[in-house]
């Protein structure tokens, strides 16, 4: 014991703690410019819509854009660009008799996504854009002759007249029902539309298809 | 008081010239690296990469009159039919009793081999969702006409003869 007691005590020279962490801030600032130059804002959805996927390469336009949606459980919403939201909501209050105030026509400019009949559409527009998340909003009644979708079509095209070409967009969840996608198909027909665009995610297309080929090629010649 | 502690303890010096005390160049930069992860992760979550793209659709004017309606040879249809849970029912030329099942995996060799076998003039895809089929498969089989570059195709609705005869099957292959 007494000889243990007495052996040199075992010296462990002490390192630095000190990290040079300047490669660890370039990279870091790196990553960050990456994400803010490369990246958009996510837009503010109260509809969650999950778009299926396509090889189109096409970007959306999203002046003069009206936007039918379709969620999950086939419940339809218009989406306006925000542009056309105030001549158009004037002249549907006028049309369909709504009563709207001011404030209630100063909501729906800021309002993203409308679901409601047009019963619903002033106790909607009554809440502010931040309580109107808490509006059970049942969705524009539709059926297989359009249902009230085809009247809000037709005060977009009334509105605009020939002056300007509405884009128009239909956005819908993977799990829609072919069923609610005719009846919207139905309702833009119905105003003698023929031509519109679905909003999708872009993929590449697979390899050795004849779409692939077509790409490739044409890049060769260029 | 520190100061008069300095001047003090330089006048013993020898020397009177005053050395500047050599300050490390070396920064704490942990809150840096904090602030840039959590900025990073911010943006991660706030943002999108892909913008989402448009995929064109035309569809014909509905007509009543039979001599406006686009006539399809019988050797160049070839019609496909979006069932319940991503089945795909497909046939050629007129006759629905001919009908074959497949999936989206294996469509796109039938629409390959229908291509090589017609002359491109007389080939058109019809695609006939039933209402079974969800939003997604119609997307899909779109797509497939671009992918394959099929120059014709259209969209029909189904007639109640052949959704009995999906419903016929789907029941005798237990398709849920």
């Amino acid at each position: 014991m007494k000889d243990f007691l007495q052996m040199p005590k075992v010296k462990i020279p002490r390192k630095s703690t000190w990290v040079d962490m300047t490669a660890f801030v370039d990279v870091a600032f790196l990553i960050l410019s990456f994400f803010m130059l490369a990246t958009k804002f996510k837009p503010e959805e109260m509809v969650p819509v999950t778009t299926p996927d396509s090889v189109s390469s096409q970007y959306i336009e999203e002046k003069n854009s009206f936007m039918v949606l379709m969620d999950k459980g086939g419940r339809v919403f218009i989406q306006l660009d925000p542009e056309m939201r105030e001549p158009f909501i004037e002249n549907l209050n006028k049309t369909r008799n709504l009563g709207l105030t001011r404030k209630e026509i100063k909501n729906f400019k800021s309002t993203g996504n409308v679901g409601v009949s047009f019963q619903q559409l002033k106790p909607f527009l009554a809440f502010s854009p931040e309580d109107q998340k808490n509006f059970n909003q049942t969705g524009i009644p539709i059926d297989s002759l359009g249902g009230e979708l085809v009247l809000w079509i037709r005060d977009v095209r009334a509105l605009v007249a020939n002056k300007q070409q509405v884009n128009w967009f239909i956005k819908g969840d993977n799990q829609t029902r072919y069923s609610v996608f005719r009846e919207v198909l139905t309702a833009l027909k119905k105003n003698d539309l023929n031509k519109f665009s679905l909003v999708t995610n872009p993929i590449q297309p697979p390899v050795g298809t004849a779409l692939y080929e077509k790409k490739w090629h044409k890049k060769e010649y260029d | 008081m520190t100061d008069i502690d300095v001047q003090e303890g330089s006048r013993h010096k020898e020397s009177g010239v005053k050395k500047a005390k050599k300050l490390s160049t070396r920064i704490d930069m942990t809150p840096m690296v904090d602030l840039g992860f959590l900025l990073i992760t911010f943006f991660i979550f706030t943002t999108t990469m892909s913008q989402p793209t448009a995929m064109d659709l035309f569809l014909p004017k509905d007509t009543h009159n039979e001599r406006e309606e686009t006539k399809v040879k019988d050797s160049g249809a070839f019609t496909v039919l979006l069932g319940k849970s991503d089945h795909i029912y497909y046939y050629e030329g007129m006759d629905p009793l001919g009908m074959k099942t497949t999936n989206f995996k294996k469509i796109r060799d039938f629409i390959i081999d229908k291509k090589m076998r017609t002359p491109s003039k007389d080939l058109v895809v019809i695609i006939k969702p039933t209402v079974d089929a969800t939003y997604k498969n119609t997307v899909d089989i779109l797509d497939e006409m671009t992918i394959n570059q099929v120059e014709r195709y259209a969209m029909v609705d189904i007639t109640p003869q052949e959704y009995e005869l999906i419903q016929k099957i789907q029941i005798s292959n237990n398709i849920q």
